[in-house]
């Protein structure tokens, strides 16, 4: 029986994040992934290395895609015999891809792995049809030509011109993420000036971090590309509260607070994170950055018991924090996702409610406040954009650097994800 | 002076019917506007065996913000640039080409045997149709006569005949150059990086430049944006043309320029110095008491550091039908003048310690041409003042260069009969003419007070032509 191992993060990379149908609008996610990879190999040299495992995933995915991490990584470098395998958890995936790959290590399965996401809005996969689709299996399942006439003739030029796009809503409500966020701007009383501040801090935290080559190690340009091109160095709160209320038509006539600016846009991007043993890191002379050392995953009933959508990290953070037998205030650094700005603060403002933390969480007291400085110092999705499963090596990439520059410390990071989940880890020094 | 040929094979209609009867191409050429950047795109970095220059071009692309990626052949430029600051990775992958470059730089300064030379095919293969219109592309070598080997010499002299060939390959107004870089010289290429990289060196292909330990100070300006700030220069033949082009260009840059020019020329010479804020001097520069009337006019102002010059004539006939005083006159004017014009400013220390001499040389000098033994012979002489002054001018810190234009849009050359004018214009790798800003920025960019490493050299402003070459 082994003993559980420490988990050491090595170093990330990531390509920069294009708005999308920008930079990035022809590129495949095989193509982003496989230039993240290929740089993160090329960083830590592991040309012809056979690693672990590499696990990674996309949340917008054409069919022929069903071993993108496994063919990505065979046009890399790495040795051809290094598994790969595709996740898929929402918002969460680029987080949960490194639990399992740290999972893997701490029990002595593997020595070292890759954890990784991808993701473009700009490719996406349109599908034929639903009824055209129908039509075509029963004619491709004909057995004489009569048959397939027969099913062909059904075809009506109108589904030519109605084909199935992908949708950025929960099926379950058909709302659009940002019109839950609203919702739950409104229930939480998180108004627009709050959102917008924190856009703010956003993008000029991202943008004096490129300042200072924060991400020079952590990063490798793409296409031309050598910074996030959301990413508005010269923004002012006049320019965010310039901007129109974006879901408000629906859950909030005439009241929306969510916009354009303190929303995060669809974007193109990739990133990885390389972790691996002590013993492994150390057989190649390469330094921990930081430990990956708790992870907990959540999931809320958004439809039945109303709770909202994104609230999920709002469970999943005390939970850990009992394992982990910590308190909010004992971290350094937070990396939350910024998937709204009213998201964070909705998250941020449920810890400290007491009637919400003892009815909903189950908590004897409130979790309490954090320090604001302490909060995405380097910039978070609102400034640097949101590539869905890319998002979760870019933040623990990020941290583990903040907490190796340090020298010592600990991090949270908390992930909200579609279908009322939530992913959430903590690094330590 | 305007190419009208140049517009039309640049139409819809024209590029349709330059492409159906295999008529020359030409692109517009992209030219320097003040403020601009020194590189627009992506600079992929190669090199062959052990390149001895990574660090300092990794220093360098971080000094003009420049977005690098490396070759596939070259993995230790990754850490080397990380180190220096830049943000970079590898250019394409599983053999892939990448994004699409606006400049290659190769260092071939590691080479030292033919053996080796795979390297180079490589890298250009790879790369030559990723390559964007008006494009650059530097090799940078160790000069063979400074190697210690004969077969580093010989791999080393051997990348002059690839850099001539790319440059007459890769078409779409893409230039190519080889530096040769002296063992501990490197510190001195920034000034010679930033004009063969960006649009300074538009109409410059297909060139050599030898760039060695610096004659005296060779310091970088405080503002690349203003290189000649604060110097004072000295432009003969300024009133029009090419003159007047370079007394701009170096007043853009910072210069505080005095223009030169025979007294027949007045109204054209205060017109220039009046709009750059210089004094005009009007003398005939072959005359005997020139060069102690420009020792006066220097000292009378602390001196000058830069002079150029550029003043010259023609006076086109075959030997056999040429008067005696023709001959006279064009040796006189473009040679024995600048002679001793340079003597009595380096002697009076008229021309500071550290100053920059540019002399304007010419094709003809190199080829030779029809109806011009008296001007190609100047010109030539030029070229040999040049090299054999630069050494003992060295010593006072003091560098001379030449450049040697060739099909320049000037009124000059729009004297030109038709045909000849359109051969002279489109026999060349851009398959048109220079204009005269293209000589001034190379002009400036000798003068330069950090382009000390440079001396004795011989730059042509050609477009690659085909006649000299």
């Amino acid at each position: 029986m082994n003993t559980i191992r420490r988990v050491a993060i090595l170093g990330g990379n990531r390509i920069p994040f294009a708005r999308s149908n920008t930079v990035y609008a022809h590129a495949s996610n095989q193509d982003m992934l496989t230039a993240t990879l290929q740089g993160l190999v090329d960083r830590f040299q592991l040309h012809g290395e056979r690693l672990g495992d590499v696990v990674a995933g996309a949340v917008m995915k054409h069919a022929r895609d069903f071993n993108l991490v496994r063919e990505s990584v065979l046009s890399t470098t790495l040795a051809r015999e290094t598994p790969a395998f595709d996740i898929q958890q929402a918002c969460g995936t680029g987080l949960e891809a490194a639990i399992i790959v740290a999972n893997k290590i701490a029990l002595g399965h593997i020595e070292c792995g890759i954890a990784g996401g991808v993701d473009t809005t700009s490719d996406a996969p349109i599908g034929v049809n639903e009824k055209m689709r129908r039509i075509l299996l029963d004619a491709a399942r004909a057995k004489t030509t009569g048959q397939r006439l027969a099913a062909l003739s059904r075809l009506r030029p109108g589904m030519l011109v109605q084909p199935a796009l992908p949708r950025n809503g929960e099926p379950r409500t058909g709302y659009s993420m940002g019109e839950h966020s609203e919702l739950m701007a409104s229930e939480w009383g998180i108004g627009r000036e709050e959102q917008d501040a924190l856009a703010l801090k956003s993008h000029l935290n991202l943008a004096r971090a490129y300042q200072d080559g924060f991400f020079t190690d952590l990063m490798t340009p793409f296409q031309g590309l050598a910074r996030d091109n959301n990413l508005r160095a010269d923004l002012s709160l006049d320019k965010l509260r310039s901007l129109k209320p974006a879901f408000d038509k629906r859950v909030a006539p005439g009241k929306g607070t969510l916009t354009a600016g303190n929303s995060t846009p669809l974007t193109d991007g990739a990133s990885s994170v390389l972790l691996a043993s002590e013993e492994w890191a150390r057989a190649r002379q390469l330094p921990v950055l930081a430990y990956l050392s708790f992870s907990e995953v959540a999931a809320v009933d958004f439809f039945d018991k109303k709770e909202g959508l994104l609230m999920a990290p709002a469970y999943a953070v005390p939970r850990m924090l009992a394992r982990a037998k910590l308190t909010l205030q004992d971290f350094d650094y937070y990396e939350i996702h910024e998937a709204f700005a009213a998201q964070v603060l909705c998250t941020l403002k449920a810890w400290q409610d007491p009637v919400y933390c003892k009815e909903r969480l189950g908590l004897d007291q409130p979790l309490g406040a954090i320090d604001p400085d302490k909060l995405n110092l380097h910039g978070s999705s609102l400034a640097a954009g949101h590539p869905f499963a890319a998002t979760g090596g870019r933040l623990l990439a990020t941290l583990a650097k903040m907490l190796a520059q340090e020298g010592g410390g600990r991090g949270l990071i908390s992930i909200c994800a579609a279908g009322g989940q939530g992913v959430v880890a903590i690094l330590e020094r | 002076m305007s190419d009208s040929y140049l517009q039309f094979a640049n139409s819809a209609v024209g590029a349709w019917l330059a492409n159906a009867l295999g008529l020359p191409k030409p692109l517009p050429l992209e030219r320097y506007a003040a403020g601009q950047p020194v590189v627009q795109g992506s600079v992929l970095i190669g090199g062959g065996a052990e390149p001895q220059l990574l660090t300092t071009l990794a220093g360098l692309f971080k000094r003009i913000a420049a977005q690098t990626v490396a070759h596939a052949q070259l993995p230790q430029w990754l850490p080397i640039a990380n180190q220096a600051g830049l943000l970079t990775g590898r250019w394409g992958v599983d053999g892939q080409p990448g994004e699409k470059l606006k400049a290659l730089v190769f260092d071939a300064t590691g080479m030292t045997d033919s053996s080796q030379s795979d390297a180079l095919y490589q890298f250009f293969h790879d790369s030559a149709r990723s390559l964007l219109p008006c494009g650059r592309v530097l090799i940078l070598g160790r000069a063979p006569e400074l190697c210690q080997s004969p077969r580093q010499a010989t791999i080393q002299r051997a990348l002059e005949g690839l850099s001539r060939s790319l440059a007459k390959e890769l078409k779409r107004a893409i230039t190519v150059q080889l530096v040769y870089v002296a063992e501990g010289a490197q510190e001195q290429l920034e000034s010679t990086l930033r004009f063969l990289l960006s649009p300074r060196s538009a109409y410059v292909s297909g060139q050599v430049v030898r760039i060695g330990l610096p004659a005296g100070r060779s310091a970088p300006p405080p503002d690349w944006s203003q290189p000649l700030a604060g110097r004072k220069v000295l432009v003969t033949g300024a009133s029009r043309g090419i003159g007047a082009a370079i007394a701009e260009v170096m007043a853009r840059d910072g210069a505080q320029v005095d223009c030169l020019d025979v007294p027949q020329a007045q109204a054209g010479l205060d017109e220039i110095a009046a709009r750059l804020g210089g004094r005009a001097i009007a003398l005939d520069i072959s005359a005997a008491e020139a060069p102690q009337a420009l020792v006066d006019a220097a000292l009378a102002q602390g001196g000058w550091d830069v002079l150029v010059h550029n003043a010259g004539i023609t006076r086109d006939k075959t030997i056999a039908n040429m008067q005696a005083h023709w001959w006279q006159m064009v040796v006189s004017v473009n040679l024995s003048a600048q002679e001793r014009i340079n003597d009595a400013l380096v002697e009076s220390g008229a021309l500071q310690d550290g100053g920059r001499i540019v002399c304007v040389s010419s094709i003809s000098g190199i080829a030779g041409n029809l109806g011009q033994t008296n001007y190609a012979l100047s010109k030539a002489g030029v070229i040999g003042m040049v090299q054999s002054s630069a050494p003992i001018l060295a010593a006072r810190g003091i560098t001379i260069n030449a450049v040697a234009p060739g099909f320049i849009e000037t009124q000059m050359t729009a004297a030109i009969p038709f045909a000849m004018r359109e051969a002279g214009r489109r026999m060349n790798a851009m398959s048109q003419g220079g204009l005269p800003q293209d000589v001034a920025e190379t002009i400036a960019w000798l003068a330069s007070p950090a382009s000390g490493g440079i001396n004795g050299n011989v730059i042509r402003v050609c477009g690659q032509s085909l006649i000299g070459a």
